[in-house]
């Protein structure tokens, strides 16, 4: 039976505002499989973003969302959280809301530890503004704001999330969406700050200014680049070269920071 | 029974009122002079099983109030000039998404980071201006360490009842200024409950106009589930650009302050009955003030004092009815000139607004606010 998508869709809030071509439907899609796997309930699960083409995810999925502003996602998701322990709070948005004007926000969030998943849709570009090059451009590519090329050298999303003390971190791509449900599972189930880096698409402004003739080049350029961290360990440095680790990239038991608070609690009122 | 009393600082007086009021969530970054709030918030929720929590930044300070209110908390953060800054981004949001939270804000000297540990009031503009966009503004400006406890607890209350962000703002001197205060018993003070709705989670919508011009929050987590986004909103709080939606919805929310001015707005009026002169104050100002109008009543000037409480929604009715009474305002402030733009506003050129400012990190002294009273012919 083909799976029922539907269910999770807001009642008359499609069609998208996503371009044709565009990975983030794929991604959502992969949300859904995975909130349908865990069975969350629709009103104790929080979808929160920030501002950009993927943080208008969160207005076509049926629960309770929350569409903040650029690069805060991840902010007002630890008030929500901290209010409310027991709700699922997952966060989506794109690599320049959340590694640029949302970067101090990402990197505290993956510090605490709490208790929260962060799906980033990596499309390299600000795709909603027009094709601004952000900070996951790679060096020498060309955007609105980079007419000559990149100069700037990019962020790498999973090590930015290892080294501020993500929890979990998985890698996976638009092309592999059979792949992405399934990281995105892993990363709910984890106690802890969860990170989900999508390497996505974006035909319209980036595609075009990178000499990608079609979708299709850009959907087999992440297949091409993808490795999986099982089968990098037996490649050489040389034939990793140009490649991208994808899967569960780091996984480690640390005490999650809601239930550390817990803890303040219990001790200041045994002091009291 | 005596109530219980105690000698405390304007900030520490304000964490207590807000735990009075019931505030459960706090959400801050250190900044002078107003970090005493945070540290007495950090000793006393988890005592009650509130959270605190120091953010990495004042943006994730009141990003992180919002959140937790939109989950049914009480919320509070405070902060000082530069950071008030950072906060204006979000308390738009605030403004917005109508979602209820108390920023308590602690007029030091500016701009940016200018004189952290200097008394001021110069941020009283940026309360109402200071983010972008039309919006409704609500700022108390107290006076006193026990109407600090007082306000903040009229701040939760207000923010609840016209779903918006209050400020609550007094000058660095009051902040820091320690004087006795008589705490209320239990249930002495009223404490606003949110208005939650009574549709069933199916009928729900966040902005529902068909309850008032302050539709009911639900709580995220609460069996409700609904979008909030900080674009222009529809009342079941989905994005729009339909004109005549805009229009009215942004009508709407300035309406829920503009239509309530009379329920908002609070004043101290002293020795204005046969008054030729008043001196219009607010914050620690209105004490020099006081003295000022005690000594001029001592030496046959007919001074008296308008103490603004409220200073947003500004108090125009009354300022209005004064300028057509007295000979001359007299506006002490610490900023270059504030709050006089405003009384010259309401004044309509009745009678002259004479400004005494100060921006030097001194506070206004009494025999300053004499010399002015008596230039008034």
């Amino acid at each position: 039976m083909a799976f029922d998508y539907d269910k999770w869709i807001r009642p008359g809030k499609l069609p998208h505002i996503w371009c044709p071509g565009c990975g983030h439907g794929i991604v959502m899609k992969g949300l859904i499989r995975a909130m349908e796997t865990l069975q969350l309930k629709k009103e104790e699960t929080a979808v929160v973003s920030g501002i950009g083409c993927a943080s208008r995810l969160p207005g076509y999925i049926d629960c309770c969302t929350l569409h903040t502003a650029h690069g805060r996602a991840a902010a007002f998701a630890t008030g929500v959280k901290m209010a409310r322990p027991e709700m699922n709070v997952i966060l989506v948005g794109g690599d320049g809301d959340g590694t640029a004007i949302g970067g101090n926000h990402f990197i505290h969030a993956c510090r605490r530890n709490i208790d929260m998943t962060y799906i980033i849709m990596n499309n390299y570009i600000y795709g909603m503004t027009g094709g601004q090059f952000s900070p996951c451009t790679p060096t020498g590519h060309k955007a609105s704001t980079t007419p000559y090329g990149n100069p700037d050298p990019g962020f790498d999303i999973a090590k930015l999330a290892i080294g501020a003390g993500a929890t979990f971190v998985a890698r996976g791509t638009a092309f592999h969406a059979n792949q992405i449900d399934k990281l995105i599972v892993e990363a709910i189930q984890h106690k802890g700050f969860s990170v989900v880096e999508i390497l996505d698409d974006c035909p319209t402004t980036y595609g075009r200014r990178n000499k990608y003739k079609s979708v299709i080049e850009m959907m087999n350029r992440l297949k091409e680049v993808a490795v999986p961290v099982k089968a990098a360990e037996k490649m050489t440095a040389e034939q990793l070269q140009g490649k991208v680790l994808t899967g569960v990239l780091y996984k480690e038991v640390k005490p999650e920071y809601i239930e550390e608070y817990a803890k303040v609690i219990e001790r200041a009122k045994a002091a009291k | 029974m005596s109530k219980k009393v105690a000698f405390l600082q304007g900030n520490e007086a304000a964490a207590h009122g807000a735990l009075y009021a019931g505030c459960d969530f706090f959400g801050g970054y250190p900044i002078t002079p107003s970090t005493e709030v945070a540290e007495v918030m950090s000793i006393e929720l988890p005592k009650v099983g509130g959270k605190f929590i120091q953010m990495e930044d004042e943006i994730g300070a009141m990003a992180a109030i919002l959140g937790a209110s939109l989950a049914g908390a009480k919320v509070l953060t405070s902060t000082s000039g530069p950071g008030l800054s950072l906060k204006q981004e979000l308390i738009g949001y605030g403004c917005i998404a109508e979602i209820p939270c108390v920023v308590y804000n602690v007029m030091r000297g500016g701009p940016s980071t200018g004189m952290p540990t200097g008394p001021s009031q110069s941020d009283v503009m940026c309360a109402k201006w200071g983010t972008h966009g039309d919006h409704p503004a609500i700022c108390l400006v107290p006076a006193s360490v026990q109407e600090t406890y007082e306000e903040v607890i009229r701040a939760f209350n207000l923010s609840e009842k016209y779903r918006t962000p209050v400020m609550v703002m007094p000058d660095e001197i009051v902040a820091h200024m320690r004087e006795r205060i008589v705490f209320p018993e239990p249930g002495e003070i009223a404490v606003t409950p949110r208005k939650s709705p009574t549709v069933p989670p199916e009928q729900y919508k966040p902005y529902d106009t068909s309850f008032g011009d302050v539709p009911p929050l639900a709580a995220f987590g609460s069996g409700y589930k609904f979008h909030v986004t900080g674009l222009n909103k529809m009342q079941d709080g989905f994005p729009t650009t339909k004109a005549q939606i805009v229009q009215a919805e942004e009508e709407r929310q300035v309406r829920k302050v503009d239509a309530n001015v009379d329920d908002i707005v609070t004043f101290e009026e002293y020795m204005l009955e046969d008054a030729d002169v008043v001196v219009v104050a607010y914050g620690s100002t209105s004490r020099s003030a006081r003295y000022a109008v005690n000594v001029a009543r001592e030496q046959g000037i007919k001074a008296g004092m308008f103490r603004i409480k409220t200073f947003w929604p500004f108090p125009d009715k009354q300022i209005k009815a004064l300028a057509g009474k007295v000979k001359g305002i007299v506006i002490p402030e610490m900023n270059l000139g504030m709050c006089s733009l405003e009384l010259e506003r309401c004044a309509q050129g009745k009678v002259p607004v004479l400004g005494i400012f100060r921006v030097d990190g001194e506070p206004i002294n009494p025999d300053q606010i004499l010399a002015k009273i008596k230039e008034v012919k």
